[in-house]
């Protein structure tokens, strides 16, 4: 019987073979934590007896939910993961970096085969890569420092077949918030989201990595794409690692499988307060908008950008909305830069901020007041996610966003360039 | 952890009897505890944030063993184990759903609450008088007893310890990739 490309993971990890469904306590291969729920993971590795962290060279400590510190209690956590990183010997990236998910996938810190935790949920991301990511808590982080490895209970797989070639103005976040409206929120619960077919093979790796970033709304454990050719020629200057074969059987046994065709996807868009009630964008185009926020480790890459400022050319953005772009990371910041994209967006009327959560982080900063609201290239409408529970928060495509911001109103980014 | 000057906590008072708080479905750990939050650590101090803003009464009435009732999906969203941990401190000890979100089951269970799934929850009214019994696997409700789901074997021992740093605190060292039974 075959196995999925989960199941070839842990089986390599464990060195024998392991099925879906089975419990083990499997080495991880790396360890994130940031300014959120870092302090308590470290607290709880303490509480654990733990002194010192069994694999310092595995551990990345980062901050990017509350940069720069946005208040005393946030500067007093920084200051806390600091003194932790240097006690232990981690590599800090500190605020520098960006966010972490992006931070992670760009450093190499996740390749094929490898078993990837972060205390944060949108870890999925690093399917990307071929690696078998996934977001756990604190208290489970503690143990993971402290042992350098953590129970995983095997997951059955979704296999997603992609096909068709994306309309234009139609891309990634389009189809991946097409298949979460598909499966539903709790659709892929406790299990491994595979993407595969032609459709994902020809994605470049910022696609990959908003579909796999969104594996969590669906309740999903990880999401993967088998590495092939982008995926070794993007860690060609990240790891130093000779490029192995590594995919799901064609006989492996799945728990669902499902296929989509992109070929006349229209641009779609999640509507509060569920990230599953997706709908296409001419079911609630001309809805007013007060903010829009362009970023996060979904869709804030250069290629997100880019594509925004595409549909942006050289008009303005509506003086009707606040829009706020936020590069996912220090290197999507810089390329956005040398391209002319941050001065085009300035000019345009837009925030451009230093890399970090941002809005998404409900917390921070860009909040919304009760009774706005918010049309984000993020992964979560949840009510009171953005700031008031009284404001709404719709999510869509980069393109879409930029569209809507030139409008004041959501708006299908094909009427728009 | 720093030393934050705590300004305020909640004081649990203990419930008699004991009551229902119910949800629906896709409950997300936003609304659990929202984000402006999460540089509060205390439980009891989290407990006072618990559902602001979507269900405000939650923070100020919910006491000692009282039991969160929910449908499908509880818990879901971010990692932040603030949401559990604010549940805890608002005196929840059990909660029982239709279904929980992965990372949210995994943290209860480690920070000592007990998730537990019951088929159907949509008999149970908010505000009805309520009892687990964890022995005999069996919520009372009202004039009615809902059977419960088990929480799976590799996480009883944690459990049994009663959550996670304490089962860890007694290991110096743990074997890889040594299986366990099949669950779930």
């Amino acid at each position: 019987m075959g196995q999925t490309l989960t199941e070839k993971i842990f089986s390599a990890r464990c060195g024998s073979p392991v099925r879906a469904g089975e419990v083990v306590m499997a080495p991880v291969d790396r360890a994130m934590i940031h300014d959120i729920t870092g302090p308590l993971a470290i607290q709880k590795f303490r509480e654990m007896g733990g002194i010192r962290v069994a694999d310092p060279e595995g551990v990345v400590i980062l901050f990017d939910h509350q940069v720069p510190a946005d208040s005393i209690e946030a500067a007093q956590n920084h200051v806390f993961m600091r003194m932790f990183a240097e006690e232990q010997g981690i590599r800090n990236l500190d605020l520098r970096e960006g966010v972490c998910h992006q931070v992670m996938m760009e450093k190499g810190f996740a390749a094929p085969g490898e078993i990837v935790v972060g205390a944060d949920s949108h870890t999925c991301m690093y399917g990307a890569a071929g690696a078998f990511a996934t977001g756990i808590g604190s208290t489970d982080m503690g143990f993971a420092l402290k042992f350098g490895a953590l129970y995983f209970r095997v997951p059955e797989s979704t296999r997603v077949e992609v096909s068709g070639t994306f309309p234009r103005r139609v891309g990634p976040k389009d189809l991946i918030l097409a298949i979460t409206g598909d499966i539903g929120a709790d659709g892929a619960a406790y299990r491994a989201i595979e993407f595969a077919g032609e459709t994902i093979r020809g994605m470049n790796m910022a696609g990959r990595m908003t579909c796999c970033n969104m594996a969590i709304e669906m309740g999903g454990k990880a999401g993967l794409v088998a590495p092939d050719r982008a995926t070794w020629e993007y860690l060609k200057d990240r790891r130093q690692m000779k490029p192995f074969p590594l995919d799901a059987d064609t006989d492996a046994v799945y728990a669902d499988r499902r296929a989509y065709d992109v070929s006349d996807l229209a641009p779609q868009v999640a509507v509060p307060h569920n990230v599953d009630h997706v709908v296409d964008v001419g079911e609630v185009a001309g809805t007013p908008l007060d903010q829009v926020f362009i970023g996060s480790c979904t869709n804030g890459r250069f290629e997100d950008l880019r594509e925004a400022a595409d549909v942006l050319g050289d008009r303005s953005f509506s003086e009707k909305v606040r829009v706020i772009v936020i590069p996912s990371s220090r290197d999507e910041y810089l390329k956005a830069l040398r391209a002319g994209l941050v001065e085009r967006f300035t000019v345009a009327g837009a925030l451009v901020e230093a890399p970090c959560c941002g809005p998404c982080m409900g917390g921070a900063f860009g909040l919304l007041a009760p009774g706005e609201v918010s049309l984000s290239t993020s992964n979560r409408n949840f009510r009171g996610r953005q700031g008031s529970a009284e404001a709404k928060v719709y999510l869509c495509s980069p393109a879409t966003a930029a569209a809507s911001a030139v409008r004041g109103e959501i708006t299908d980014p094909r009427e728009v360039g | 952890m720093p030393g934050r000057k705590t300004v305020q906590k909640r004081t649990i008072a203990m419930a008699n009897p004991p009551r229902v708080w119910k949800f629906g479905n896709d409950v997300d750990t936003d609304q659990i505890i929202p984000g402006r939050f999460l540089t509060i650590y205390d439980p009891r101090e989290l407990a006072l944030h618990a559902f602001e803003g979507t269900r405000d009464e939650f923070a100020r009435l919910a006491k000692e063993g009282d039991i969160l009732v929910a449908g499908r999906n509880f818990g879901c969203g971010s990692s932040r184990e603030h949401a559990p941990l604010a549940l805890k401190g608002a005196g929840i000890r059990v909660i029982v759903a239709e279904s929980f979100a992965r990372i949210f089951y995994r943290n209860a269970v480690n920070v000592g609450l007990l998730p537990l799934v019951c088929t159907d929850t949509s008999g149970i009214s908010d505000g009805e008088e309520a009892a687990v019994d964890t022995g005999g696997g069996v919520l009372v409700a009202g004039s009615r007893s809902y059977p419960l789901g088990e929480v799976p074997r590799f996480l009883q021992e944690i459990v049994a310890a009663g959550g996670l740093v304490e089962y860890a605190r007694g290991l110096e060292e743990v074997m890889t990739c040594q299986k366990t039974t099949r669950s779930r």
